[in-house]
């Protein structure tokens, strides 16, 4: 029993992490059609900033209590910047060319790890833990690590922020509007191009903080931390559907249960091979696919 | 949500466009220039016997076996790129798995060597033969998406095949460090180092074998297929053919040239390592496609080469007198080979549409329109086919006044 709960509570952790990650690859691909391949990179920024700050570069940041949670929100700050440079100068001048787009942001995903190893070197480095996140929690018997609840409520805080953002707010309706048909939303007269840069700037702040969290759970950061996580992002958001949040959120949780639980029960690395393998399957019994999926118009 | 304009996006062909302007006025120069590929492949058919030194460009001179390894390595590179141009910008698939089947043809074949003990050409055959009927398989599967689908199914496959890699089951794809190939299975012109150029040749003849298979697949009719699926896939199908066998001969048979080319790499590099299975590889396949330009016949090769040959030297140009002694800001950067690889990578998407070939098309473009009005009709009317300049420059001047 206290196995199982272990299990479940890691799980939900890293389906913490995958959603913090999807939701903003998922809005940004049903908004612009575009797969940001940076995403993985803005997480590795979210994630080195915050441990640079904690670090104690950051004056009034630190290790411990409330300088961690300035740490934090340095970080996410850091990681949201990015992203919005990333979409001024990268993604908006490209966008009459939606293949283009996509390979831009390969370049920046190759390059953005590489610069982070240049300048902290290619080991991980040992992210800093508050004391009070370094006590497990008792739980029905099993002794659970206390980040993993941390992680859990900051991906559900992000679920209820974001919609409510596109449910009750002007500009949340333009995103949901957008995603579902662009060319009429354009022919609206709305600005589309704002929306496009408000959910670059929410998807790299969620990743900058599933970064930063990424630091608690893995208890260390690296530069290729952001791209490996990727990977499962896009499975992610695939069973979700595309520029459906809710739908990511649900298929994080599943996602990061089933590998827990298989790379628990069968041999080790089985569960990572049935989560890829999962996604190929699911593709294609759906052949007419993700497009369909958007199309049909699940409320975000 | 139209997630057909990513696939279905028309690459715009430079060579239409050189042969476009090779036509209206070949002057005897032009026409003498056009065997440049000849005097390429005249000057690599010397490499192996040449001491003329080629500071920065090479560490030794070309007949030294660290410059041959990295000559045949650019050429590998070179040739892979090229094969997978013939999904990419030939068919206008875009694969995430194509390290797949360069990892499948790797292992499998040194697999065959050290397991089986079989000899070097019936490994390299039941290698190469695995990977195709694997491509087979998953292909005729991931191609029954269409899209960013088929990209996101073939990515899972890679990484699926990656994964197991990692995990080294049962001890034969010795995991993270991978396995060196078994010397003594070898013939004995191909072990040790005093024979490189043993190993230079037979990269060469895998680069000369795909340029004339993708060449002449390409101006088969299934290669105006190929061709009419990049540019339209559904007009295809109203014509009558189906296109699925069309893009799963293109699958295979690119596949084929990628596996191929896992076991020439096996014997370039002495073994096969991991990293051949990751996703990564099938990135910088695809890095290497579009710097040099897409959908062109010397594009991916110059690409490939490129891009090889920065990742080897500019790791050199770091550690030199001239960089070490620059400030931090310019220094750190500089270090790192992928950054720069990919910062031009960005660089050529946005402001070289086409690639490194199309660079004289575009200088020659330029030297017209500044040479007078006597050269605007001839001009306008090219400019015409490719849409994208003034689209990017209107799209620019709205985005700057929105912003």
């Amino acid at each position: 029993m206290d196995t199982v709960v272990l299990l479940t509570l890691t799980g939900l952790g890293l389906g913490a992490l995958y959603f913090l990650v999807a939701s903003g690859l998922s809005l940004i691909f049903g908004l612009m059609d575009v797969l940001n391949f940076a995403h993985g990179a803005l997480l590795s920024v979210g994630a080195y900033a915050t441990w640079w700050a904690a670090d104690g570069h950051l004056p009034g940041a630190g290790p411990d209590g409330a300088g961690f949670l300035l740490s934090v929100l340095f970080g996410t700050a850091v990681g949201t910047a990015a992203a919005v440079l990333l979409e001024l100068a990268l993604i908006r001048p490209l966008y009459t060319r939606p293949r283009e787009q996509v390979l831009a942001t390969v370049g920046v995903g190759l390059a953005v790890p590489a610069l982070l190893m240049a300048v902290w070197g290619a080991d991980a480095r040992p992210f800093p833990k508050p004391a009070a996140l370094s006590d497990t929690v008792r739980l029905l018997g099993a002794a659970v690590p206390a980040d993993r609840f941390v992680l859990v409520a900051a991906a559900a805080a992000v679920l209820v922020v974001l919609r409510l953002f596109l449910g009750r707010t002007r500009h949340g309706l333009v995103v949901r509007a957008g995603v579902e048909d662009r060319a009429m939303v354009t022919a609206l007269g709305i600005d589309v191009r704002k929306a496009f840069t408000l959910v670059f700037a929410i998807g790299g702040a969620a990743a900058a903080l599933a970064g930063a969290l990424g630091g608690l759970y893995f208890g260390s950061v690296s530069p290729g931390q952001g791209t490996s996580l990727l990977i499962f992002a896009f499975v992610v958001v695939v069973m979700g559907g595309m520029g459906s949040v809710t739908g990511a959120a649900a298929a994080s949780v599943a996602v990061g249960l089933v590998q827990q639980f298989a790379n628990y029960y069968t041999a080790a690395g089985l569960g990572d091979l049935s989560v890829v393998v999962l996604l190929a399957v699911l593709l294609l019994v759906r052949p007419r696919g993700l497009a369909a999926a958007g199309a049909a118009g699940r409320p975000a | 949500m139209t997630t057909g304009t990513i696939m279905q996006a028309p690459t715009d062909n430079p060579a239409d466009d050189a042969s476009a302007a090779g036509s209206a006025g070949p002057s005897p120069l032009r026409r003498a220039a056009r065997w440049w590929p000849a005097a390429v492949l005249l000057l690599l058919f010397t490499a192996p016997f040449s001491t003329l030194p080629l500071p920065g460009l090479l560490d030794g001179p070309p007949g030294s076996p660290g410059s041959l390894q990295l000559l045949a390595l650019c050429m590998v590179f070179g040739a892979l790129a090229t094969g997978y141009d013939l999904l990419l910008g030939r068919t206008g698939l875009l694969s995430f798995g194509h390290a797949l089947w360069f990892a499948a043809g790797l292992y499998a074949t040194d697999i065959a060597m050290l397991e089986l003990h079989l000899g070097l050409l019936p490994a390299a055959l039941l290698g190469t033969a695995f990977a195709v009927l694997l491509a087979l398989l998953l292909g005729s599967v991931s191609l029954r998406v269409t899209g960013i689908g088929f990209s996101m199914v073939t990515l899972a496959f890679a990484q699926a095949g990656s994964i197991l890699v990692q995990r080294d089951p049962g001890g034969l794809t010795g995991g993270e460090e991978g396995r060196s190939v078994p010397a003594d299975r070898l013939p004995g012109a191909l072990v040790g180092i005093g024979n490189t150029a043993n190993l230079y040749w037979i990269a060469l003849g895998y680069l000369v074998l795909t340029l004339v298979v993708v060449h002449r697949a390409v101006h088969s009719p299934a290669g105006r297929v190929w061709e009419g699926i990049r540019e339209n896939e559904r007009r295809v199908e109203v014509l009558g053919l189906r296109p699925h066998g069309f893009k799963l001969a293109a699958f295979v048979l690119a596949a084929a040239l990628a596996a191929v080319g896992g076991v020439v790499y096996l014997l370039v590099s002495g073994g096969a390592t991991p990293q051949a299975a990751t996703s990564d590889f099938t990135l910088s396949l695809l890095v290497m496609v579009v710097l040099g330009g897409s959908g062109t016949r010397w594009g991916p090769l110059l690409g490939g080469v490129l891009y090889t040959w920065a990742d080897h030297r500019l790791g050199d140009l770091a550690n030199s007198d001239a960089v070490r002694g620059l400030p931090a800001v310019l220094r750190v950067p500089l270090s790192q080979p992928l950054f720069l690889l990919g910062a031009l990578f960005v660089a050529v998407v946005y402001l070289l549409p086409g690639g490194a070939v199309r660079l004289p098309a575009r200088i020659r473009e330029a030297r017209a329109a500044r040479s007078g009005r006597s050269a605007r009709p001839e001009r306008s009317g090219r400019s015409a086919d490719r849409t994208d300049q003034p689209d990017q420059t209107a799209d620019r001047t709205a985005g700057g006044t929105t912003a």
